[in-house]
């Protein structure tokens, strides 16, 4: 079924896309953030549509490996992102 | 020696663990394991020197499954100036940042930053280089959100967007590759690359994000307010260091691992952006009101010098001419990160001692600090291009591609990119000569002064008159 492999690797490409629209053109933070998360869930797909290699075979470990450690990459610099937003928000109100 | 790959990531990362558990002996502890990831450093260098590339597998997996470190003479050459520009700005920050909570907060970060420099500079698998990227990032924003303005968390937090963009960017351009590929290994992929229609959109991917880091014009507005806002050792080592990561990997990817792919006119493209940041930049640089900024925009006009070499590695072939303009380059990368740091560490010097860093208003800091000034007219004789700095050498090697090349247009653009920065630096000390009593010793803040004073001699002397072996060494890239 390569025709799956394609459609998904596709559809990950148009995600990262779509991410990088949302990314750059968006005025409010938040949703930059969002967008930005949106834009890895799409090279992820990407990166899983190449891990499989047909029916019956055991998929290349490699491209699932770096999903995970992008997973944890991903999380990290979000966490990071909205605690910035938060104290922002914090000094915003203060002021 | 090749231990010293090893060293060079663990000593650091141990370091950042220890400030972390060890608060109130966090200054002690870092400047320990300073000195021994300096030393660390300096092996590498030896190794590499004598036995030419070392490669270390960790906990023995192979290319392809483990984390491989290597070094060659460009990497060992960068991770030695981290080394100095890191351990002087340390020095410096044991005073800058005193006991208050902040300097808690301090020292964890500025070793994982530091230890992300080092894993960055040494890994030899694009995958790695990603993670790398997101560490040396994470660890920057979180180092300038401590400044403790209002701008500079807003500094910080675009800083941050616009640098997990850039890792967006590289990471889908990875995946490419190993979709083409199968594999991350830069070593073999430089075996098996070749120009088509799987390594452009790739390399395109993986450059555009670079290049955000790296604040190419113009892609460089999130540079001045972020390097502006932050406190001053860490200015000096976002604008010494982590930009030049950034441009690291370009080179290595353009130059060395992609260097099949690459056509005339994407090299052309970047010697062109490159000629618009040193321009705009030093214009900038020029108008500045405040010391920081003008440090900033300078280094946007610096790191366009380095991408004018593009289109000329581009053109020369391989041999004498074009080894010469790679050695050029990257002792000119090499001044500027000593430059730069020395002028970060000498502004917040000032700004401390005056509250301030208005160029307006910088009268009697000649009298009052004059080692300060002497090292920020240091830093300003390597921003030039003045002999006998460094970056001498280097731009001697850039007007000397361009005459060989006939690409004679760079020739222009780098005389007015030095011009101009001969114009800001002359402004600043201009400023800084108003008359005021004369103290009676030229060192005040020895702790603060001695460290700008010695990066800004090892990029307007050191590297001038002893840059021989930055060639030797970089043969042993090949």
């Amino acid at each position: 079924m390569l025709t799956a492999q394609w459609l998904y690797g596709l559809t990950g490409c148009v995600v990262v896309a779509l991410g990088l629209r949302a990314a750059l053109l968006h005025p409010s933070l938040l949703q930059r953030i969002v967008a930005i998360n949106v834009m890895g869930s799409g090279v992820f797909l990407v990166l899983i549509a190449v891990a499989y290699r047909g029916p019956g075979v055991a998929p290349d470990p490699v491209p699932h490996a770096l999903v995970l450690t992008g997973i944890v990459v991903a999380v990290s610099a979000t966490a990071l992102a909205l605690a910035l937003v938060r104290r922002l928000r914090a000094e915003r109100n203060d002021g | 020696m090749a231990d010293a790959l090893v060293w060079l990531v663990a000593l650091p990362l141990a370091g950042a663990l220890a400030t972390l558990l060890l608060p109130r002996a966090a200054t002690a502890v870092a400047l320990a394991t300073g000195l021994a990831t300096g030393t660390a450093a300096a092996a590498l260098l030896y190794g590499v020197a004598t036995q030419g590339p070392l490669h270390y597998a960790i906990g023995g997996w192979t290319a392809g499954l483990g984390i491989a470190l290597r070094a060659d003479g460009l990497s060992a050459l960068l991770v030695t100036m981290t080394a100095l520009v890191v351990l002087a700005a340390s020095v410096y920050s044991s005073a800058y940042f005193g006991d208050g909570s902040q300097r808690a907060r301090f020292w964890p970060l500025w070793m994982l930053l530091w230890t992300a420099l080092n894993a960055l500079l040494l890994s030899g698998d694009l995958f790695n280089l990603y993670v790398t990227l997101e560490l040396l990032g994470l660890s920057a924003v979180a180092l300038a959100a401590l400044g403790t303005t209002t701008a500079a968390v807003q500094a910080a937090l675009r800083y941050l967007l616009v640098g997990l963009l850039g890792s967006m960017l590289f990471l889908a351009g990875v995946s490419l590759i190993y979709t083409g590929y199968g594999t991350l290994d830069m070593a073999t992929l430089a075996a098996v690359v070749e120009p088509g229609p799987v390594v452009w959109p790739a390399l395109a991917l993986m450059t555009a994000g670079l290049l955000l880091k790296t604040a190419l014009f113009p892609l460089h507005f999130w540079l001045p307010p972020a390097h502006a806002s932050a406190p001053a050792p860490v200015s000096a080592v976002l604008s010494a260091l982590v930009v030049k990561a950034a441009f690291y990997l370009v080179l290595r990817l353009w130059v060395d691992v992609f260097a099949d792919a690459v056509t005339a006119a994407a090299a052309a493209l970047l010697g062109v952006l490159g000629a618009a940041a040193v321009l705009w930049g030093s214009w900038r640089a020029l108008r500045a009101a405040r010391l920081k900024l003008l440090a900033a925009y300078s280094t946007v006009a610096q790191l366009g010098y380095l991408f004018m070499f593009f289109p000329l590695l581009h053109a020369l072939p391989p041999g004498p001419a074009r080894d010469l303009a790679v050695g050029g380059l990257v002792i000119l990368a090499l001044t500027h990160g000593f430059a730069k740091a020395g002028l970060f560490l000498a502004i917040g010097v000032i700004q401390q001692r005056s509250g301030h860093d208005t160029i307006g208003e910088l009268d009697g800091t000649a009298q009052r600090l004059p080692a300060t000034t002497f090292a920020i007219a240091l830093a300003g004789v390597a921003l030039i291009g003045l002999p006998p700095s460094g970056a001498f050498l280097g731009k001697w090697q850039l007007l000397a591609a361009s005459f060989a090349t006939g690409q004679w247009w760079w020739i222009v653009v780098t005389a007015i990119g030095s011009l101009l920065a001969a114009a800001y630096t002359f402004r600043v000390l201009g400023r800084a000569f108003g008359h005021r009593p004369y103290p009676n010793q030229p060192v005040t803040v020895a702790r603060e002064e001695w460290p700008a004073l010695l990066l800004g001699a090892a990029a307007a002397v050191l590297l001038g008159l002893a840059g021989a072996p930055v060639w030797k060494l970089l043969e042993a890239s090949a």
